[in-house]
This record gives C-alpha cells, sequence and structure tokens, in this order.
C-alpha cells in the first residue's frame, strides 16, 4: 500500500468556476459559483489520497475535473507528464485508460438496460486495442471474479443483484482498462455499513494486487482514515490541510480539520461524554461570493484581521508537520483529547 | 486473474461445486429485487413487461381482437367472396337491401354488397394508422433525441418550430395539406397526419432523453470515452424509448379515427378506394332509410380504435407501473 516513485498525477492550480448567467436571449454573466479554487497535490503509484470535506465544497467537482467529465477553468491535471486537461479527441480517449472512476450511487450508475457482461464489457467495446474481440468474455468474466461475483452471473440484469453487488460491478468496470489511477467518488455512502466494510477491503485489496493509485473522496472520516494514505481537507473550493493520515488525524492543524475531527461519532458512551467537541457557527459562506482572505474566517474562533487581508497559502507551518493553509496554525490532537 | 479469490468475506449469495456450476445457498440477505417467480431468468424492463401484459385482460383482449383485423386487412378474400372492387357485384336494383342471407350487411345506395366493403376497408385504416405511427415515432423519435441530448441551439429550434405545429387545428391542417396534394389517398393521408403528429413524440422523447441523459451511467459511458452516438443510442435511447412506445400506441388508434373523419369530410381516401370514413359520409344521407351502410363500418371503426386504444393502455401500465 506504500506509495512508491515519482507522480503519476500532479494538479497544479485546478480551478473550476461555473458561470452565474442572466437573462433569456441575451446571456451575461453576473458571478460564477467557485466551486475549486486553486488545488494543487501529487498522486503517487499506489498511493491512496482521501478527500474530505462538509457537502458543497467542491470534492466533487473535483472529480469530475479530473476525469475530464469538465473542463478546468485553469490549471493543470498532469498524468504522467501530459495535460489531461488540454487533451482532446483521440489523445484524452487514450489518456481516459488511465484514469477510471467508481461512483456513488450503485443504483443509478449502472444502466439498467444492459447486462453486467455489456456493462463491464463496454470498455473493450470503446477501446478495441485494449482486448481482441475473442478474448473479451473471458476478461469480462476474470474481471467479475476479480471483485468478488459469480462470473456466471455475466447475462444478468443490474437490478438483479444488491447494492454491495452492483458497487463490485461498478469497480469491475473501472478495472477493465487497467488503469493506474482510480477516483473513488463517495463509493461507499450509499452503502450499508456491513456492506461499506467489504467493499472498502475489496479496494483494499485490488490496490495492492494491480498497483492502483487512488483518490478517494467521501465525507466520512472513518471510512478515508481505514484506506488513505495521506489526507487533504476542503473547503469552500480550496484545500485547507494536507498531510499524512496520522498526520491529520492526530495532529490536525487547521481549525476546520479540528471542528471536522470532533464531530466523528464515537462509539464508545463513556468517551463520547467527555471528549472535547467544537461546534462550529453558521454555515458555510456561498461558493459565489467566498470570503477575502481565508476563506474559514467567517466561522473561525481564531479569526483575526490578517485572516480577512491575507490568504493563508498551503504550505508547511512552524511547530507542524505538514502542510496547512491558517495563520495560527497549531497541532492539537482532537480525537485522543479527553 | 482467474484464479484470485476475493480476500474479503466470502460472497454470500452463490458458491461453486465440483462442476463449477453456480448453485444458490442458503443466504442471510438475498438480493432484494430477483423475482423468485421467474426461476432466476435473466429479467429486463421489456421481459417484465411482457411477464405482466400476459396477465392482462385488456391486453389479451385488445390484442385478440387487434389480431383478427389484421388478418382482415392483408387476406380480406379470406372473408368475403365477393370483390367489392368489381363494379358488376353492384346491382342499383337491390340498392338499400336490410342485412339478410344473400348480404349480410345489407346493401348500399349504389346495390353494392356492405359486408365485402366493410371488410375490404380494414386495409387502409390499418396502413395509414400504422405508417402514420412508425413515421411519427422515427422522425420526432430521433429529433427528440437529437434536442434533448445536443440542448442549447438545436434544442431551442426545434422545441420553438414543434409549437409552431401544436398551434395548427389538427383537422384545420390536414385539410389544408390534402388540399395542396388535390388527390387523397393513403399515402397523401398518412403525410398529412404524420406532419400534424411529429410534434407530440418529439417532445415526448425530448423530456424523457433530458431524464435519461443526467443519469450517472451516462456519466459512466463519458468516463469510458464513448463518443456521442454510442452515449444516444446505447444509453440514453433504451431507456427514454418506452413512453414512447406507449404514445405512439395510443396515438395508432387516434390516426385510424382521424383517417376516417378526413375521408368522411371528402379529402381522405376517394372513391372507388374504400375507406369507412367514405363508406359513413356515402351512408349518412338516407340513414333513415337503410342503417345498416353506415351502422356497420361506423361499429367496425370504433371496434378497432378502441382495440389500439387499450392495448395502449395495457402497454403503458406495464412499462410504467408507477402510473397505474
Amino acid at each position: 500500500m506504500a506509495p512508491t516513485g515519482d507522480p503519476i498525477l500532479e494538479v497544479r492550480d485546478l480551478v473550476k468556476h461555473f458561470p452565474l448567467s442572466q437573462g433569456i436571449v441575451f446571456k451575461r454573466q453576473i458571478g460564477a459559483i467557485k466551486a475549486v479554487d486553486g488545488v494543487s497535490f501529487d498522486l503517487h503509484r499506489g498511493e491512496t489520497l482521501g478527500v474530505v470535506g462538509e457537502s458543497g465544497c467542491g470534492k466533487s467537482t473535483l472529480a469530475k475535473v479530473l476525469m475530464a467529465l469538465e473542463r478546468p477553468t485553469s490549471g493543470s491535471v498532469m498524468i504522467n507528464g501530459k495535460d489531461m486537461a488540454k487533451a482532446r479527441g483521440g489523445d484524452l480517449k487514450r489518456m481516459r485508460r488511465n484514469v477510471q472512476m467508481v461512483m456513488q450511487d450503485p443504483y443509478t450508475s449502472l444502466n439498467p438496460r444492459m447486462t453486467v457482461g455489456d456493462i463491464i464489457g463496454e470498455p473493450y467495446e470503446i477501446h478495441p486495442d485494449v482486448a481482441p474481440k475473442g478474448e473479451r468474455r473471458r476478461k469480462v468474466q476474470d474481471l467479475l471474479d476479480v471483485v468478488g461475483l459469480n462470473p456466471d452471473h455475466i447475462n444478468r440484469y443490474p437490478h438483479q443483484f444488491s447494492g454491495g453487488q452492483r458497487q463490485r460491478i461498478g469497480i469491475a468496470r473501472g478495472l477493465a482498462l487497467q488503469p493506474e489511477i482510480i477516483i473513488c467518488d463517495e463509493p461507499v455512502s450509499a452503502l450499508d455499513v456491513s456492506i461499506q466494510a467489504q467493499v472498502i477491503n475489496l479496494l483494499d485489496r485490488l490496490q495492492t494486487e494491480f498497483d492502483l493509485a487512488y483518490i478517494f473522496i467521501a465525507h466520512d472520516l472513518s471510512v478515508v482514515r481505514h484506506i488513505s494514505d495521506r489526507v487533504a481537507v476542503m473547503y469552500l473550493g480550496k484545500m485547507v490541510e494536507l498531510g499524512k493520515d496520522l498526520e491529520i488525524y492526530d495532529k490536525p492543524a487547521h481549525p476546520y480539520t479540528q471542528a471536522l475531527l470532533s464531530a466523528v461519532p464515537v462509539p464508545d458512551p463513556e468517551g463520547r461524554e467527555q471528549r472535547e467537541r467544537i461546534i462550529l457557527q453558521g454555515d458555510p459562506p456561498s461558493p459565489a461570493n467566498p470570503p477575502s482572505g481565508c476563506r474559514f474566517r467567517t466561522r473561525c474562533w481564531k479569526a483575526e484581521e490578517i485572516c480577512a487581508e491575507e490568504e493563508p497559502l498551503l504550505q508547511i507551518r512552524p511547530g507542524t508537520g505538514h502542510e496547512s493553509a491558517c495563520h495560527f496554525a497549531e497541532t492539537h490532537d482532537v480525537v485522543h483529547a479527553t | 486473474m482467474s484464479d484470485i479469490r476475493p480476500a474479503g468475506p466470502p460472497h454470500p449469495e452463490t458458491e461453486h461445486d465440483a462442476t463449477g456450476q453456480a448453485v444458490a445457498v442458503g443466504t442471510p440477505e438475498p438480493p432484494p429485487d430477483v423475482k423468485p417467480a421467474k426461476q432466476g431468468k435473466p429479467a429486463s424492463l421489456w421481459s417484465d413487461a411482457w411477464y405482466d401484459l400476459r396477465r392482462r385482460p385488456l391486453f389479451i383482449f385488445s390484442s385478440v381482437l387487434i389480431l383478427i383485423l389484421l388478418v382482415i386487412a392483408v387476406f380480406p378474400q379470406w372473408f368475403s367472396s365477393v370483390d367489392p372492387f368489381n363494379a358488376a357485384t353492384c346491382q342499383l336494383a337491390q340498392a338499400r337491401n336490410p342485412p339478410g342471407s344473400a348480404h349480410w350487411f345489407g346493401t348500399d345506395n349504389l346495390g353494392c354488397d356492405v359486408y365485402s366493403r366493410t371488410i375490404y376497408g380494414a386495409r387502409n385504416s390499418i396502413v395509414v394508422g400504422m405508417s402514420t405511427t412508425i413515421v411519427t415515432a422515427i422522425v420526432g423519435g430521433l429529433l427528440g433525441l437529437i434536442a434533448g441530448y445536443r440542448s442549447g441551439a438545436t434544442d431551442t429550434v426545434l422545441s420553438r418550430t414543434t409549437e409552431v405545429f401544436f398551434a395548427i387545428p389538427p383537422i384545420l391542417g390536414a385539410l389544408l395539406i390534402l388540399a395542396v396534394f388535390r388527390t387523397g389517398n393513403v399515402w397523401t393521408v398518412m403525410l398529412a397526419l404524420a406532419v400534424l403528429a411529429w410534434p407530440m413524440t418529439f417532445r415526448i422523447m425530448r423530456a424523457a432523453v433530458i431524464m435519461a441523459k443526467n443519469q450517472d451511467y451516462v456519466m459512466a459511458a463519458r468516463a469510458l470515452g464513448a463518443g456521442p452516438g454510442r452515449i444516444m443510442f446505447r444509453h440514453i435511447l433504451p431507456n427514454a424509448v418506452a413512453p414512447v412506445i406507449v404514445v405512439a400506441t395510443i396515438n395508432l388508434g387516434g390516426f385510424i379515427a382521424a383517417e376516417a373523419a378526413l375521408s368522411f369530410l371528402g379529402v381522405g381516401i376517394q372513391s372507388p378506394d374504400i375507406s369507412w370514413g367514405l363508406m359513413i359520409a356515402d351512408a349518412r344521407d338516407r340513414f333513415l332509410e337503410a342503417y345498416s351502410p353506415l351502422l356497420f363500418p361506423a361499429l367496425f371503426l370504433s371496434v378497432t380504435v378502441l382495440a389500439f386504444i387499450m392495448l395502449g393502455d395495457a402497454v403503458r401500465d406495464a412499462l410504467d407501473p408507477k402510473l397505474r
């Protein structure tokens, strides 16, 4: 599971703004939703980068831009040294082989009119040079086997499977082209807790087997902690903290991360009573009109004047071992604090 | 790859026996939506719908009626020994006879056999109904697919165009179109009806496509690198076609009625060709003296239209259980 070698994915200053327009015939832009606003990170071979943040912080937009399902407003997504954000046509199609996706909802991500064999075999039809025609059926059955489904079920339809089994079908489809990177957009949040564990373990096993790099997007911190090597915390389109999983969980430096971690449910009633809780005031500001300087300052208990004037950059701060974007970053163990 | 077994917990639903056959084992959580009544047969929307349809009296009744009408339309000579196109079979002396053993449905103003004319009239009604349905489904369906998928300017142009057609009163519009052709026959009637009816199919298809194209599986196909053709015809069309089929079946009856109306008004099918609408028009002046030349074609017309509308209703219930 340990990351090795050079980065296979380099994201630099990625920005995605959705224009807000007004008028029916003559549309004019009156603003923009700043869904992703300057995100940079690297992903190494075989590594899992967890991305966490609350609803609307730009996690799913980030996934779509990385998959080239949305064009970024600016910035670059370099995969093995080639910019996917600028690729077109045949180049883009070839690059897509390297990045695949596992979607959130296993009930809507599989075409109900196609058999499992057609769904998992479709990547081979789109990229015919990956597998010759005669081998495709066998390859699909192998994939079913790899994700723990019965290869004899190749002619069944998605509605004949349960949620966890459907998610395995989605994973098999993602594996078909033998990508190096798989982007998991909340792959378990639509599943039961017991099934979540099975799917996470499957993803974990496949990573070792095929040397995959994951970008694992979730809002459930305990799930992310289990699978991630590094964790990035997003708030309102920006990364506020990025570090190894232990650093983020045991020594969070950014106040937002600390607040998030203090909200993780603890199954132990004893600990629950004594634990420190950080309760944030208000709602996240609108991404169409984010606050100046630090975006978290409107809800931060540490905010001072500098936070409104100067935007804190994502960098290693004194007294902390990893990158965070806070002028007053200091580590504070929220999880184990009593 | 094939020898790798999952490291996680063994999948609960099946295991392999010595011959490699899958055998069901006692399972704590069976897949919830598998219908055990079907003995594990692969089920799709269509096979589910078929399963449902076969158990509906409305469907069986209407499809038997339609089947009989289709046979009449294709082989009218099986049902009538009299050829109504042969003028010698009409005898003016026998005009307006009541139904009897020689002429089951009586005779009309010109002494022609009403029964054989009614039987031979089925073909034109069915041909107009079916061809109009097929043309509107293909034209409206394809344009709706393109408009819904492309959206933007393409959609705006096509949608505004259909709105123009919706503004035309249908019978008036058909009268105008047929007046341009001067001659009325099966194909001009079909064309006139199709020109006025495709916007309906277009709208239904467009709405269904817009709904289908935002589904996750379409995004998944795009992520795999699928082109627009594959996305439209492999992913969107099969998921958007059901409402179009339902409306097409219901409309078929409507087209048959519209053909009769246009023929009745004298702009549709022209004598000496036979049409139920034409027969009704010819018989209406002397209705009080001879009821049968009007009654029987009208009866056949009503039953045919009803059969197709009932079939459409049954198909809609089967394809869209939510509407029940």
